[in-house]
């Protein structure tokens, strides 16, 4: 009996019945959900140790825009889905708009977020000790340079995160317009899609601990 | 060169509690020692390859596992439930003050503030020393431990105490000497180039020793 | 095919059918092969571990001979050494960054990369049965991250200010700003470097984890696993949630240090103890990272050695997922000292005794593996042995500082660097000796030099005890750690000799590793060729050539059974290989049934 016969007679152990890129990708963003615990839990450690640095949310930050950036990213996890959907059915040109579209609408989040950053700092509000302390002795901030620090660390690895998707989206949109998704072999798509999810979702926790409460 | 695993004197009055716990453990853990790297080196020359031996086919004993699960379980845990007493003793239930004191810690060297001779902190007769810490005999000691800069760990290894000393916080420390003598203060954690030349002395009088060194101490120091 | 059958199509047929040869560079520098990794691994971590032993001789030598002018220091720069008349003294700055250097490379750069990245590679996907790692280019990132990140670490030996010096625990605020240690870019280039191998570290872990469930052959169920890949596999879960941790913390204290942020600095409003807590957070799981894989390989040795089952193979494994599993709740008893709430040090210290517990389970369970064994006592059963011994001492003199009162008073002594260095060399050091000697024939091909090695042993197992077991006394004197002249403690001179006394041992130690180089280089050329399986071992590594053939296995292998069946009355030799059939009819449920793939899929 040759070797391919006789071993592609043999099902290999199904394990999770899950294909390698689905499960490493599962398992990478398991990491990533560490990653942002360490980050959000020193912010919430330090907001409970040295609440007098830190202010009601309105007070500094621009509530309303970022709850419309919210939507925006929402939105784009939206798209993702219809991209999904689409080459699920073999419909390469819809998986090509619509990762258009979850490329576009990831842009503008990133674009917005650097827009309120370029306020914030404008107002004094920075992630430097000295700078903000030079702010508040002008009687210009609330709040201690803590607020500051967390707020840019965590709220700048978030729009990494949203950055590098977008980048991989790029990437995913140049591959489908060579033809490589089909029905039947969607794997890079569904990962792209697993990523994008998870950063709209650690965006949804991020915007209530950071903006809301 | 000392081989000995009993611990150096210490004159507080933890030390009887801290040191017995110590022996406690070592006796646990020694006899342990001896148990069970006996049993390898005896397993090692008695079951040696020789020609002809053949190894017991033997996948284990649930009886076994059973045992030396919960037999060091029940050990580690009377360990600790000991050892949670003598803790509480020295961290948690800190004794009415005979004196009270602070200690500042910064690179690299101790700086200890006494109260004077109206017996309050913070006030105009406070005066201080460097690098040495002068305490009476049978009373409580409790010193406010404070750093000016990095963290620094505050050693009286005679008194059986050591605790951190953390810029932005002032943390409670206490000890209460048995004897007069000369005694060390050291840190025991790594604080920058100088960390090794923050020692210190401890010197500890009997109490009316003691009121005469802080009234003269008192008077030289006057503003 | 839907993309899992494809997938699964793919790995059925086993093995690349590619024989074109792999240019040099694909096959030795950019390579994918999870071997050719393991191996590259191996040869950095060594030469860092080299590098670590050299920074820990002159450490000696100033503990040894203090304030003396050191042999070759005139070679060193006046910034580390300062130069007179007799010869150049150690300045304080150049011992502390010796000793932050030399715990930051050795667990880093050497112990855990020689554990993970050479014995992970190495193992698991032959173990299992897969034809290499679910991922095998991004195995080559994980590679080729971390030399990056070595090459930092190691230029910031001559940058301006020397190279960090705060302690591989790096405590804030001593670490967050150069002001305190006179450190500024040599402190920065640390935390990017741990950074960068952090990522290393992390796709690695998602590699081996992937890997371990997705691509185990037919009939290895959990199991039937060898212990040394549950060990990899508990690890590399232990990597992936607690580097994310390291990161973290990482990042925001060099934000600290470059930007001006004050997370960590009391000065600007910030929170120093919070490092702390991150730091170990981190840093207790990764201690069990660092010796986890250790016990799995002592436990294949040992049982290969002693030609007997593994004793309490589901116990064993427990213990490993028990270990595992607390080790995420015991970080505070790194902190007991810190200033943190009492009642907090009380339930750290209860869980920490927990965890003696499963620790205690696996030694027994290796003392009854070698009860009743036949025991070859050749090198590899010796290191394993050895490793057995000191991690008992490791592990009996960690209830000591488990203790809240004991350890007020060994805390931050050279009782705990006795602790740490039995573990961590009596323990991974000689366990990853014995696992190189053990799996040099499938690296090689040849046997390492049976002679060479014994004397290597014998050596370093009784200097390895000379050096490091005084040090228990000398922390019990109250010899501080991280202390460059401790003769400036009135109390402490008489421990003059003793420390005299390890530092004569530590040069002789350190020069008898040589014996161990020299039998690694020299069996490469002149060992004696090996067959597929000269240590008549059960697993499937074993069943392939030495070395393996790209694609490890010429067919899917099957498995009929677990991996320590030695000296079983089912099999006429001492051992019973995994995937050897049974003789009787096999029980049915166990494999698979046969699938034909048809033109509709499966």
């Amino acid at each position: 009996m040759t070797t391919q016969a006789m071993t592609a007679g043999r099902a290999p152990m199904p394990g999770m019945k899950v294909y390698n890129l689905k499960l490493g990708m599962w398992i990478f963003l398991l990491s990533e959900v560490m990653f942002f615990t360490g980050l959000i839990g020193s912010y919430i450690i330090l907001r409970f140790a040295h609440p007098e640095q830190f202010a009601e949310p309105g007070e500094v930050l621009n509530v309303p825009l970022t709850a419309f950036n919210t939507f925006l990213l929402i939105c784009s996890s939206v798209t993702m889905v219809k991209a999904y959907a689409a080459i699920q059915q073999g419909d390469q040109q819809g998986l090509k708009n619509w990762l258009l579209a979850t490329i576009v609408i990831g842009a503008s989040f990133v674009g917005v977020q650097a827009y309120e950053y370029i306020q914030l700092a404008g107002e004094g509000f920075v992630p430097i000790a000295d700078l903000y302390a030079a702010g508040e002795a002008h009687g210009e901030l609330i709040g201690g340079q803590l607020y500051g620090s967390t707020f840019y660390t965590m709220t700048g690895f978030h729009g990494t995160h949203v950055s590098i998707g977008v980048l991989c989206l790029c990437f995913t949109y140049w591959r489908a317009a060579k033809g490589a998704y089909t029905a039947d072999s969607l794997g890079g798509v569904e990962i792209m899609g697993l990523y994008w999810h998870f950063v709209d979702l650690v965006w949804i926790i991020l915007f209530t601990i950071v903006y809301l409460i | 060169m000392n081989w000995s695993w009993i611990l150096p004197p210490s004159f507080s009055t933890v030390s009887g509690d801290i040191d017995g716990i110590y022996m406690v453990i070592l006796w646990i853990t020694g006899i342990t020692f001896f148990i069970t790297e006996g049993l390898l080196f005896y397993f090692i020359f008695k079951y040696r390859h020789k020609e002809g031996r053949k190894a017991t086919y033997d996948h284990g004993s649930t009886k076994m596992e059973i045992a030396w699960t919960m037999i060091p379980l029940v050990i580690v845990l009377w360990i600790g439930a000991l050892s949670k007493g003598v803790w509480d003793t020295v961290k948690v239930d800190v004794p009415p003050a005979g004196l009270e004191i602070i200690v500042t810690g910064k690179q690299f060297e101790w700086t200890v503030t006494y109260p004077g001779p109206d017996g309050a902190l913070g006030t105009s007769d406070d005066f201080e020393t460097l690098n040495e810490l002068h305490a009476p005999e049978d009373q409580a000691v409790v010193i406010t431990l404070r750093s000016e800069d990095v963290i620094h760990s505050f050693f009286l290894p005679e008194m059986r105490i050591k605790q951190d000393a953390v810029p932005g916080q002032d943390i409670t420390v206490w000890f209460e000497a048995i004897q007069p003598g000369d005694y060390t203060i050291g840190c025991a954690e790594l604080c920058g180039i100088g960390h090794t030349t923050m020692n210190g002395t401890l010197t500890v009088y009997t109490a009316a020793d003691f009121e005469a060194w802080s009234s003269s101490q008192a008077q030289q120091q006057q503003p | 095919m839907s993309t899992i059958e494809q997938e699964m199509v793919r790995t059925a047929e086993g093995g690349h059918h590619d024989h074109h040869e792999l240019p040099f560079i694909r096959k030795y520098i950019f390579a994918t092969d999870h071997k050719m990794i393991a191996k590259q691994f191996m040869f950095v971590s060594l030469f860092f571990l080299v590098i670590g032993g050299l920074l820990a001789t002159m450490m000696r030598w100033q503990l040894g001979f203090p304030n003396q002018p050191m042999p070759g220091g005139m070679l060193l720069p006046d910034a580390m050494m300062a130069p007179t008349p007799n010869g150049a003294i150690m300045l304080p700055e150049f011992y502390n960054s010796l000793l932050t250097m030399h715990g930051t490379i050795m667990i880093f750069f050497a112990i855990m990369p020689l554990l993970v990245g050479l014995f992970g590679n190495l193992l698991i996907p032959l173990q299992i049965g897969a034809e290499d790692m679910a991922f095998p280019r991004l195995n080559m990132i994980s590679f080729w991250l971390a030399v990056p990140a070595g090459i930092l670490m190691l230029a910031s030996f001559a940058v301006e200010g020397g190279a960090a010096g705060a302690g591989w625990t790096s405590y804030a605020p001593l670490s967050a700003s150069g002001e305190w240690t006179g450190v500024y870019l040599g402190q920065q280039l640390w935390l990017v470097s741990l950074t960068i191998l952090g990522f290393s570290s992390l796709v690695g872990a998602v590699n081996y984890i992937s890997t371990v469930i997705n691509m185990r052959a037919p009939g290895m169920t959990w199991f039937r696993l060898p212990l040394s890949t549950w060990a990899l596999f508990i690890t590399a879960i232990l990597i992936l949630l607690a580097i994310p941790i390291l990161a973290g913390a990482l990042i925001m204290l060099l934000f600290d240090q470059t930007i001006g942020t004050g997370f960590f600095r009391p000065e600007v409003g910030g929170e120093p103890l919070l490092w702390q807590h991150l730091f170990w957070f981190f840093g207790h799981p990764e201690v069990y990272i660092l010796i986890l894989p250790a016990m799995g390989i002592a436990s294949e040795v040992l049982s290969n050695r002693a030609r007997k089952p593994i004793f309490g193979y589901h116990s064993m494994v427990l213990a490993l997922i028990g270990i595992g599993f607390l080790g995420w709740i015991v970080w505070g008893h790194h902190m007991f000292m810190s200033g943190m709430n009492p009642l907090l040090g009380t339930s750290f210290m209860i869980s920490t005794m927990a965890i003696a517990v499963p620790s205690a389970i696996k030694t027994f369970n290796w003392l009854a593996t070698v009860w009743k064994g036949d025991l070859h006592l050749d090198s590899p059963m010796l290191y394993a042995l050895a490793f057995v011994s000191m991690f008992i001492i490791g592990g009996l003199s960690g209830i000591f500082m488990a203790s809240t009162p004991v350890d007020i008073y060994i805390h931050d002594t050279y009782f705990i660097v006795a602790h740490i260095h039995y573990v961590l060399f009596g323990g991974s050091l000689f366990a990853i000796f014995a696992g190189i000697t053990f799996w040099y024939p499938k690296m090689f091909g040849r046997m390492m030099n049976e002679r060479i090695n014994k004397i290597h042993f014998a050596f370093t197992f009784v200097l390895y005890n000379l050096v490091f077991w005084p040090m228990h006394n000398l922390g019990l004197q109250g010899m501080m750690r991280r202390i460059y002249d401790f003769t400036q403690y009135e109390y402490l001179a008489p421990l003059q000799p003793m420390n005299q006394f390890i530092s004569i041992c530590v040069f002789l130690l350190v020069a008898t590793q040589a014996l161990y180089a020299f039998s690694f280089f020299w069996s490469m050329f002149r060992g004696e060729k090996a067959g597929n399986n000269p240590w008549d071992s059960n697993t499937l590594e074993w069943t392939v050539p030495s070395p393996p053939p790209h694609g490890n296995f010429p067919e899917m292998p099957v498995v009929y059974r677990g991996p320590y069946e030695y000296s079983s009355p089912e099999s006429e030799k001492d051992f019973y290989p995994q995937t050897q059939p049974p003789s009787k009819p096999p029980v049915q449920e166990l494999i698979p049934e046969p699938v034909t793939p048809t033109p509709e899929g499966f």
